[in-house]
């Protein structure tokens, strides 16, 4: 056995190179055979430099926010009391609570976004990119109330007590039930949509993220933390080894909360630059502050980190919030509306105020403008580029721990979303094909395979991937959303009245 | 006014402790009994999706096991031997959930079993005894 050991490891120093070689092969196959459908998805609308896509996310979130009179300000407080149990049936306790979908969803949305995603949007869009990044998250409150409600109306219940639900239903079933045509149509192309975002977003971007902090911090090759990544998932999700993922659940959440108090511990030992930061956050929202397309580069890039990041409009969240054993819909559209808030609003400006006040991005101090790196991005003190190694600077500028740290909560978050994604994945491939053994091992096989081509392929190929596929599930999703909408207000204006009149009472 | 004694039952020693003399002094008392089992769950742990969408299957299964095999066939044995008894299994934090049990089945006193451990960890934060003791609204018994 030994000798074995020894064998291997003679042999690893020989097979790293022809690995190098293999990345580059996938990594130039993967840019060529995805470039199609990024360009499409992210076309500018003619005449403008604005993707139409992003702008397709932000009507969305206006037209729900507004529809639904501004919900996510008036339910604020009663989402906060149902998540802490006060409207719970204690003869219902043992079934999923409001806090347990509230952070099974938060871990399919909580991870890189909040660090990378973040550190990109300001590393292209400069501090002001930070000011549309939070009205996107708190106008998605409203996208998320609404499809997370009708994705627990619509959801189907089995006779063995289990659930599936997410848009693929409401949009079959909801259409239906209004006699709209092309239901089932646009379902199955929402699940193709979903697939795809869930080897892009929810598992090449996490992977690729992982890997190349793990290499800049300890040195390790991204091919064998994307195999060593590939290998625990395998282990997780087709082994079945629940008590991986149980530890990563358990330990995940103290990790969002320990990112949010280092966090917090860099803004209280910078208070005074807390003000400056602000101010810098407002002057790069309406000014033109040199970077790549001026203030518009500036909406496009806080826009589109944002909705990648929290996943309003998107859809995935209303899969794990319909497995909630509750009699009320708008209930659990109500708890989904905190998750943008704590996702975005919260975490996200936390991870762009330490980079922010930090001083990681250089400007020029007598114009006042950013300094371009010839790549088109703002230049960084550290020299670093690309998301994770950035953040990890600014934390790392203040805390010389810190990046060990981060490498181990990114290696954590990636992995919690991938669990979390690898299920909605397959909740939408066995939409279309059925469910069997057979069917889902197939899926998670080749979500295996897609971990270590995500670590290894280069980050602008699969960002770029993974916000098209994301954003391919909001078209549909956003359409139908649209038609349904009528139906979620129906349900919310019966909740609300319902409260008033006192026949829903807090139960302590 | 009867009496009624609500008994802590999962099925360990400790608790075949309490029921034996439970039983025995409801023989004595004529009191009924309400025979409790009651299974851990916190609404603040943290479940994967997939666990969401099994959590109603997995309670249903939990509460027929805590029925069929340990509650059910104690019942009958009771009931044969003459004693009057209902049971009842219930989720929750398990001295608040016992608390909660004794004010709505009305019962005049509360009698579990202790296992005698004394480990570390429950000194720091208690046992369900100890919490009972403490919190009970009604006599509470510790069987040893």
């Amino acid at each position: 056995m030994k000798r074995l050991f020894a064998a291997l490891a003679a042999m690893l120093p020989l097979a790293a190179p022809a690995h190098a070689n293999f990345a580059e092969t996938v990594d130039t196959v993967f840019a060529a055979s995805t470039g199609w459908f990024v360009n499409l998805i992210f076309a500018n609308l003619p005449g403008t430099q604005i993707p139409w896509i992003v702008g397709w996310l932000v009507i969305g979130a206006v037209v729900f926010t507004l529809y639904f009179g501004f919900i996510q300000f008036r339910a604020f407080g009663h989402a906060l009391q149902i998540v802490r149990g006060k409207y719970s049936d204690p003869k219902d306790a043992g079934e999923v609570s409001p806090f347990q979908a509230l952070t099974a969803a938060l871990s399919g949305t909580v991870g890189l976004g909040n660090i990378a995603g973040v550190a990109v949007a300001v590393s292209i869009g400069g501090a002001g990119a930070t000011f549309w990044m939070i009205l996107a998250g708190l106008l998605g409150m409203a996208s998320k109330f609404t499809e997370c409600t009708l994705g627990v109306k619509y959801r189907n219940e089995y006779p063995d007590g289990t659930v599936s639900g997410g848009p693929m239903y409401y949009i079959k079933k909801g259409f239906e039930e209004r006699g709209l045509p092309l239901g089932a149509f646009m379902a199955v192309m929402f699940s193709i949509f979903c697939v795809l975002g869930a080897l892009g977003g929810g598992n090449m971007f996490q992977a690729n993220q992982a890997a190349s902090q793990v290499q800049s911090v300890l040195g390790i090759p991204a091919w064998v933390t994307g195999l060593v990544l590939s290998g625990i998932v395998f282990a997780v999700i087709v082994g079945g080894i629940k008590s991986i993922a149980r530890v990563t659940e358990k330990v995940v959440p103290f990790m969002g909360i320990g990112y949010f108090l280092v966090g917090m511990l860099i803004l209280i030992m910078n208070a005074d630059m807390i003000l400056w930061a602000f101010g810098e956050i407002l002057r790069g929202a309406f000014t033109d502050t040199g970077i790549v397309g001026g203030m518009i580069g500036a909406i496009i890039q806080g826009f589109r980190r944002a909705a990648f990041s929290n996943e309003a409009g998107i859809g995935s969240a209303a899969i794990a919030h319909s497995a909630v054993r509750t009699k009320e819909p708008i209930s659990e559209g109500f708890v989904s509306l905190l998750e943008p808030f704590i996702d975005t609003v919260i975490i996200c400006t936390m991870t762009a105020l330490v980079i922010i006040i930090t001083q990681q991005l250089l400007i020029d101090a007598e114009t006042g403008r950013y300094i371009l790196n010839e790549a088109g991005r703002i230049a960084t003190v550290s020299g670093a580029t690309g998301g994770v190694p950035i953040t990890s600077a600014a934390f790392g500028a203040v805390f010389g721990w810190a990046p060990y740290a981060l490498s181990l909560a990114v290696f954590l978050f990636a992995f919690s979303t991938m669990i979390t994604w690898s299920y909605y994945g397959m909740k939408s491939w066995t939409y279309m094909f059925g469910e069997g053994r057979t069917k889902e091992m197939t899926f998670k096989v080749i979500f295996c395979v897609f971990v270590f081509i995500g670590a290894v392929s280069s980050l602008d190929a699969v960002i770029d991937f993974s916000d098209a596929a994301l954003f391919a599930m909001a078209i549909v999703n956003i359409i139908a959303l649209y038609f349904l909408m009528p139906i979620v207000k129906r349900e919310l204006n019966s909740y609300l009245s319902r409260m008033k009149s006192g026949q829903i009472v807090a139960f302590k | 006014m009867s009496h009624i004694y609500l008994i802590a039952f999962d099925g360990s020693n400790a608790s075949h402790r309490a029921l034996a003399y439970g039983v025995e002094r409801a023989r004595a008392s004529g009191a009924r009994l309400v025979l409790a089992h009651v299974l851990e769950w916190s609404p603040y742990s943290f479940l994967t999706a997939e666990e969401l969408a099994e959590r109603h299957k997995r309670r249903n299964q939990e509460v027929g096991r805590a029925q069929d095999i340990i509650l059910k066939p104690m019942e009958e044995k009771l009931t044969r031997e003459g004693v009057e008894v209902e049971t009842v299994v219930r989720y929750g934090h398990v001295a608040e959930t016992l608390c909660a049990l004794a004010e709505e089945f009305e019962v005049t006193q509360i009698i579990i079993g202790r296992t005698g451990d004394s480990s570390l960890q429950k000194r720091i934060f208690g046992s369900v005894s100890v919490t009972l003791a403490q919190a009970a609204p009604v006599p509470c018994t510790i069987v040893p």
